[in-house]
């Protein structure tokens, strides 16, 4: 009875049913908020629904500086991310130096450390060298982690990538230039990207490196904990954790999708 | 008259080793030329040296008369077919062929004609749509070598162009590129490991050990007489014979070699020896018979008797076939 290998018994199947569920259902049950008609408490069920939030958010100021900013600095810090991670990717694994594995695990620290030891480091940082706190400050915070994630994804796919095929390009009369556009740049392009959206995506919700980071300015998420507080317009807040639960998740995904099919392009030729 | 490539005491040392050492080397302009060694020997950063992937630590190469020193591989007239073909894989057959043309800003219709052209060359016509994961290891060989020809190289060097095809296909490719080249008319540099491949194409081939070079000639000279024992054990195919064996068989004290199609199976006189076993090749056979305590192969042609394991057979040659040569190994 081979078939029989594969069908898990009822019980099994109602407790991973129930995983998942409990997994799931709270995120729904934010979604649910987003458009009751009840606003200085969370009250189940909801005693009315309304699509007034929606146009209450939109009305407010607050929510739009917050997203700006998150957008901006998400952007800006998987900027330098890719920039700064495709570079020490490439040069771990193309070139042979003193060190390298020790730059590779410094290179992962960030991401291994728990944020608020490389939140309270960076603070020191900034106060010794009188930085004041900026939109700048965040980024920088929040580009340590997004390099990681770059440069996990561009190393990966450099070791795929035959290293013949820089030098026939050279060797067709293809410069330095010439070769990164035409043939690195594509072989890494999806590993790139997938590694650019997840950085986008830990920007994103990042809560407490920019804790430590931030001055006045509020991200996002940071908005949305002082928000909470407030007993007033509460279902604004889920309005808002509605699109940023969109906003990390389809990047997210298409990065998973991305990758999944990376395995052709890099090969080589052999 | 100006040689194609020329090295003039290069070196090219990684720390203490020394891959390339105090080599001298001229290749002469429409010359179909072999580098023979086995694995480590140097002959592939010669190659290397040749395309600019590597700049010499000692010495000098010219590329037509040309120094080369410091001229990155971009600006070199000199085109590679890689060991592992190195295909873009993501690019069309009709892109890769065209690369070389297209960094160079040839318009489109152009290259694209030019690469058509090259790709009936190596005859893949209609296969520039493909992408290289969809070709056999052959077909992927052939393109390599149109990438190449289409930039039209005044040479061309191929690293072990043949070792990751099989044996059928590798015998077709070695006729195609020998009729390739001498309709090209271009300098073809090869490096391989395999003896065979490298007498039966080239004009010149040079044998490489230890980051020199043993020995450079004809095939017919390699083979006929080879300088020392190494040459003489890596090309193979000649019996190699110990200064002993040889003074007891009745020849001088040194060490020789003496080809297999040059012994004869005689009935009176001669070396005695004990057939061990023999090989039928077709339209000779290959007998291993043990004389003096060396194992030596004889060839015998077609239609003569092949003595049985364990008989007794005498072996006589003439003198004048027995080549002396360095004992070097």
């Amino acid at each position: 009875m081979r078939s029989d290998r594969h069908t898990a018994s009822p019980a099994l199947k109602i407790a991973a049913i129930g995983g998942l569920l409990f997994l799931h259902l709270p995120i729904l049950l934010i979604f649910a908020y987003a458009f009751t008609t009840e606003e200085k408490s969370y009250q189940w069920p909801p005693p009315g629904f309304t699509l007034k939030w929606f146009g209450v958010a939109w009305e407010r100021p607050d929510v739009w500086q917050a997203l700006t900013l998150s957008l901006k600095v998400g952007a800006i810090a998987t900027a330098i991310a890719l920039v700064l991670g495709t570079l020490a990717a490439a040069a771990v694994s193309r070139s042979k130096f003193f060190g390298r594995e020790a730059i590779s695990l410094l290179v992962i620290l960030p991401i291994a450390l728990p944020g608020i030891i490389t939140g309270i480091a960076l603070r020191s940082a900034f106060s010794i060298l009188d930085i004041p706190f900026s939109m700048w400050t965040i980024i920088l915070g929040h580009a340590t982690f997004c390099v990681v994630v770059v440069y996990n994804n561009a190393v990966a796919r450099f070791r795929r990538t035959s290293g013949s095929l820089i030098e026939a390009s050279y060797d067709l009369g293809a410069d330095g230039f010439q070769t990164f556009r035409h043939v690195i740049l594509p072989n890494i392009a999806t590993a790139l990207l997938a590694g650019g959206m997840l950085a986008f995506a830990l920007s994103f919700d990042e809560v407490i490196v920019t804790t430590f980071t931030g001055g006045q300015q509020s991200t996002l998420p940071i908005w949305m904990l002082e928000e909470l507080i407030r007993p007033r317009q509460r279902p604004v807040t889920n309005v808002v954790a509605m699109i940023v639960v969109l906003a990390t998740f389809l990047p997210i995904l298409a990065a998973y999708y991305l990758t999944r099919d990376g395995d052709q392009i890099a090969g080589g030729g052999k | 008259m100006t040689p194609a490539v020329e090295f003039i005491h290069t070196s090219r040392h990684f720390g203490a080793v020394r891959a390339v050492d105090d080599v001298n080397l001229a290749v002469k302009p429409g010359e179909f030329f072999a580098m023979l060694g086995p694995s480590g020997s140097g002959k592939t950063t010669c190659l290397r040296l040749i395309a600019g992937f590597e700049q010499p630590t000692g010495g000098e190469i010219k590329i037509f008369g040309e120094p080369a020193g410091g001229v990155p591989p971009y600006r070199r007239n000199v085109n590679t077919v890689f060991q592992d073909y190195a295909l873009f894989p993501h690019m069309s057959i009709l892109d890769n062929v065209a690369y070389g043309l297209m960094v160079k800003g040839v318009d489109r219709q152009t290259r694209y004609r030019e690469a058509e052209k090259a790709l009936e060359l190596v005859k893949l016509p209609g296969y520039g749509s493909r992408k290289p994961g969809q070709l056999s290891g052959g077909q992927r060989q052939r393109v390599a070598l149109a990438r190449a020809l289409v930039n039209k190289p005044r040479v061309l060097l191929l690293d072990e162009p043949l070792g990751a095809l099989d044996l059928k296909l590798r015998e077709q490719m070695q006729e195609e590129l020998k009729t390739l080249q001498r309709s090209l008319g271009i300098t073809f540099i090869f490096v391989t490991h395999d003896q065979g491949e490298a007498l039966s194409m080239a004009d010149r081939v040079a044998v490489f050990n230890n980051g020199k070079i043993v020995q450079a000639g004809t095939p017919e000279e390699i083979y006929k007489r080879p300088q020392s024992r190494f040459v003489a054990d890596f090309v193979g195919s000649s019996n190699v014979i110990s200064p002993e064996a040889m003074q007891r068989m009745g020849g001088k004290a040194e060490w020789a070699s003496l080809r297999p199609e040059a012994i004869r199976l005689v009935a009176e006189g001669g070396v005695p020896a004990q057939t061990l076993v023999s090989n039928f090749l077709g339209s000779t056979t290959r007998l291993s018979v043990e004389a003096e305590g060396v194992r030596l192969h004889v060839m015998l042609p077609a239609g003569e008797r092949v003595p049985e394991p364990g008989e007794t057979v005498r072996l006589g040659w003439n003198p004048a076939d027995v080549h002396y040569m360095d004992g070097a190994a």
